[in-house]
This record gives C-alpha cells, structure tokens and sequence, in this order.
C-alpha cells in the first residue's frame, strides 16, 4: 500500500482515483439500502438508458471548462437544434440525412457565435451563454408556438433508431455504446491530441499560451463549436428515444451535466481536469436519483443529497489541490 | 561576425492616438548580445512584440538575414529562428514539462496526435544536455510550478537553445530571481556568443546588462536616446546617463 501510494501512477492519477473511490463508495450503499434492486439488472439498463443525454455533453463540456470558461446555453441548443432536427425530420422533403446535417451545423453554429462572443467581443463565457441560453429557447418557443412535433412515424423502426438507441442483444442500450466510445475518443483527443493540448495551456494562463505561438482564439472558439455539435448530437439522440419533440427539451440538462463535469474533478479555474472523471462524474450524478428512491428515502433527499455529493467533492479536490502547491 | 541578423527601418507603433513606438532603427548583429535598457512605458514591450510578431507594426520595415520579413503571428516568429525568453510568462504552471517544452510545436503526427514517447524523450535530453538539471525532485513529467524561478528560466533558455535559434530575446530575465540563479541565467546570456547566437537583453539593472551586453541601447517614450558600444562607455558614464535621462527626461550624447 505504501508502495502504491508513492508510486508514480498515484501521484499523477490522485484525482481519477479519488472520485473513482466516492463512485464505489457510493454504488455500494446502493447495495447496502437496496439490494433487491441493485443486484438486478433492470436498474443498469436503465442507467445505461439515461445517462448518455447529458453524459455525451458532459464530455464535451470538460473541453470548455477546462479553458476556464463555461457554457451556460447548452440546454436552449439542445432546444433549438432537436426542433430543427423534428420538423425537417418529419417534413415531406426531409430525410434523416439532412435533418441530421442541419441540427449538427444549427448546433456548430450556435457554438461558433459563443466562441465569437467571448474572445472577439470579450464578454466573460458565463454572460455571454446567459443571453444565448435566452436567445435559442426564445427562438424554439416562437417557431414551435409551444406545441410539440411527434416523430414517431419518421424515426420508430428505422435504421438510424437501431443504430442510436434500441438494446444491443435485447440488454445494452446503443447509446451507451456511443457514450463509451465517444468518450474514450475525446479522452485520447483531450490528453494526446494537440488541441487537447492547447486546450490546456490556454486554460492554465492565456497569455503565456499566446507567447508560446497557441492561437488562444481559435481554440476557444473550437472548443464552443465542438460543445454546439455534441448538445446538437445529444438531442438527436434523445429524440430517438423519445420519439417526441418537446419544447423544453434540454432545459433540465443544466445542472446534472455541470455538475458531473465538477465532481469528475475538473477545475474551474482551468488547466486541469480529466475526462475519465467526468464519466464517472456522469455515472455518479446520473444514478443519485434512481439511488436514493430505491434506497426507501423519499424524493425530497434528492437535492440535499445531491448538494451534499457535489460540495464534498469539489472539496475534497481543493484540498488536493493546495497540497501540491 | 558583422553579418546584420536584424535590422528594424523606422519602425512606429501607435495604439489608437497614443505612439509607442517613434521611428525605431536598430540593427543586431549574428553573435551580438543588444541590451534594451529603458524606464518602464518606454516601449521595450511593444517593441519586443513587434519583433515577435505578437502586433504589428503601424508602419517601418523589419529585415530579417537581409531578407524584408512581415511577421504576422508568433509561431512565424519561432520558426524563422527568433526566441523569447519572458520572465514568469514563459510557461504553463501546471502543465507537465514535456508539455511546456513543447507547447505551440508538439511533436505529431499526421492527425496531430502527439507523439508523448519522443516528447519525453527529447525533454529528458533538455533537461540533461542544455540546461544541466541533475535534481531527482525535477522529471519531465514534473508540473512547473514545483521549479524554482531560476530553473523556470533555465527550460526556458534550454527550449530556444534546442530549437536553435537565432536570436533570443530576454525579457528581463533576472527580475525576481535570487542572486545565485541571477548569476546563473547571465552565464547563459555570456554563452550564447561562444555559440555565435544573438540576444536582446531587456533589463531594468545595469550592473547585470552592462557585464553581458556588447552594445546598450536606451529607449524612452518610445524613441531611441542612446546607443553605445561597451568600448565606448564605462559603466559609471552609463549608470550617469541614465540618471541623467531620468531626471531631465533628455540625454546629451557627446559627439
């Protein structure tokens, strides 16, 4: 044990271990208050169900927040591009192919006027996805006049909804699939690509990155655009699921995917995080709900419980933090 | 040994109504260490900007190996050979060694994946060869924040030395360091002529420009006052003009 709390792997995993450590910590009073649910399957696939709507965007957003920065208008591009994604879906002209091409860009889009925003005009991250977060939910509320765009007739028993969501050998959902892969690719992008690298060095102090020769603009701006592909993916994915347009689709993202993205240890001054953390940030914020319940506590816990995993966490990486200082 | 390296044609800088930069006309030689010596606001920033292509100039002309050059970016800079060593700006507190060494021209390949193994590698070959780091506390898997002010200097000079530069630039180099690193990071300005490399060295004490540079030249609000050769001056006369400059904001130079 001495031996492995030296070793080199440990001092430079201290953070990965620790929440994996809280994630098993946690399972296993799962199992303790509820073994009845929790040695069963059914709770699994429902996870398995859940978690990827919010858990692909929490990877995404690991990106941005390590730059230092934050995007609080993910939920309303969610909104805009899923009722993009509906009405071309289900229009007599539309297929799959254009109605996916036009959400993804709308999505782009989106992120790429946040990126302009916070590094050509220079308003702070958080003010400036405030008004977008207003912009694109006002937008879904005027286009949709409030009603809903069933597409269950265009995307039930189709390729593509075997391809996204419907259960691999009849147990695993297709979608954790695609969130296993996709995070395991943004992990090797985030750790061994160059822009992962840039984004980084840029969120770790911004002017030296510049005296290095990193473009400190266009990386933020990467970084935004990539977010508004992967809520424009994560809505597509839901609405397979779902097989309905809602026009408040995405605003309960907010908190559950911020949070998964801090508890999986990423500062929020930046330069530092991990994406495995916010994977089982994802698993740990995504399973409370369902956790508690089955546990016999009623939901009024969820919050406090919430708040309770949330606030410990963050400390328990402050303190790690100032001792390496 | 005169061979011009750089030569900068009445370059100005203005920032909106307010000129930096008046005309500037300096030339550095292959071999030649410059020392930039000025009070703060005199432009010694803008102008190391200038040169690394951090702004451009509103108007002049920058020569480069005699060749008329526009740099527009940072990393155009560092390509054709010009290196700057910023003190405390140099690198990204928490981010490994290798990585800082590498930041803004890693090592990949074609899809830009970096190549970590060769990073590492030639980082390690840094630390040992150019900067003689023998310390067991400091790998390159090391964040930088652990390093003392000197040593940041020192991956600092080891970097610009690895990608052979021609000119490197020293922006206050010593500024917060202790006495025995100071010393150590002017060895390192004096060594860079043995390798026949050219330096400007920006630095608010001229005790320490006046035992490294060959030449000094002093700039205030932004114009050139003063150029001197060290045969020329002593460093008394100097430390005197600079008084001199300060307290009258003129300096007479003798013909």
């Amino acid at each position: 044990m001495q031996n492995f709390l030296n070793s080199y792997f440990f001092k430079t995993h201290r953070l990965e271990i620790s929440i994996f450590i809280i994630a098993v910590i946690l399972f296993l009073i799962y199992f303790a208050g509820a073994p009845h649910v929790f040695t069963r399957f059914p709770i699994y696939r429902a996870f398995m169900q859940s978690m990827p709507f919010f858990g692909i965007i929490a990877i995404s957003a690991t990106f941005v927040v390590t730059l230092g920065e934050i995007d609080l208008s993910f939920p309303s591009i969610v909104g805009i591009t899923s009722l993009t994604f509906a009405m071309v879906l289900t229009a007599p002209w539309g297929n799959f192919f254009i109605a996916f091409t036009l959400a993804t860009a709308l999505g782009m889009f989106a992120g790429y006027i946040n990126g302009l925003l916070v590094t050509k005009i220079g308003i702070p991250s958080i003010v400036a996805t405030i008004g977008t977060l207003y912009f694109w939910r006002g937008l879904v509320n005027v286009v949709s006049q409030g009603s809903g765009v069933a597409i269950v007739d265009a995307a039930d028993d189709t390729w593509h909804h075997a391809l996204f969501v419907e259960k691999i050998f009849g147990y695993i959902p297709a979608q954790f699939v695609w969130f296993v892969v996709l995070t395991a690719l943004m992990h090797w992008i985030y750790r061994y690509h160059k822009f992962g690298n840039h984004i980084h060095f840029v969120g770790d102090n911004k002017d030296s990155s510049q005296m290095m020769g990193i473009n400190v603009d266009n990386i933020k701006i990467i970084a935004f655009v990539q977010l508004g592909f992967f809520s424009a993916l994560a809505g597509i994915f839901t609405m397979h699921e779902m097989l309905y347009f809602w026009p408040t689709q995405g605003s309960g993202l907010m908190l559950t995917t911020l949070a998964a993205v801090f508890v999986g240890g990423t500062s929020v001054f930046g330069g530092k995080g991990t994406i495995f953390g916010t994977f089982i940030g994802v698993l740990i914020i995504g399973s409370l709900e369902s956790g508690i319940i089955a546990i016999g506590l009623s939901g009024f816990y969820v919050q406090f419980i919430n708040g309770i995993m949330i606030t410990s966490a963050v400390t328990i990486y402050a303190l790690i933090q100032r001792k390496k200082t | 040994m005169n061979k011009s390296l750089l030569r900068l044609e009445n370059i100005t800088k203005n920032f909106g109504n307010v000129k930096v930069l008046k005309e500037i006309n300096i030339e550095i030689n292959t071999g030649e260490v410059v020392a930039l010596i000025g009070d703060n606001g005199a432009g010694k920033s803008t102008l190391i900007k200038v040169i690394t292509g951090v702004h451009s100039p509103t108007s002049g002309k920058l020569f480069f190996k005699d060749e008329e050059v526009k740099i527009k970016s940072v990393s155009q800079s560092r390509k054709m050979g010009i290196e700057t060593v910023y003190q405390e700006r140099a690198l990204c507190d928490q981010q490994e060694l290798y990585r800082n060494i590498f930041a803004g021209r890693e090592i990949t390949n074609m899809f830009g994946f970096i190549d970590i193994k060769k990073q590492r590698k030639e980082a390690e070959k840094i630390l040992r060869d150019y900067i003689g780091f023998t310390s067991e506390a400091i790998t390159v898997d090391s964040p930088v924040m652990g390093l003392s002010g000197g040593e940041k200097q020192g991956v600092a000079f080891g970097r610009s030395l690895y990608f052979d530069s021609d000119l490197i630039i020293l922006d206050e180099p010593t500024m917060g360091l202790s006495i025995q690193e100071t010393e150590k990071v002017l060895n390192f300005v004096r060594g860079l002529k043995d390798k026949n490399k050219s330096a400007i060295f920006i630095d608010h004490n001229i005790f320490h420009v006046y035992g490294t540079a060959d030449r000094f030249i002093i700039l205030d609000r932004g114009e050139i006052v003063g150029q001197f050769k060290k045969e020329e001056i002593s460093r008394d006369d100097l430390v005197k003009k600079m008084i001199e400059l300060h307290e009258s904001g003129k300096i007479q130079v003798e013909a």
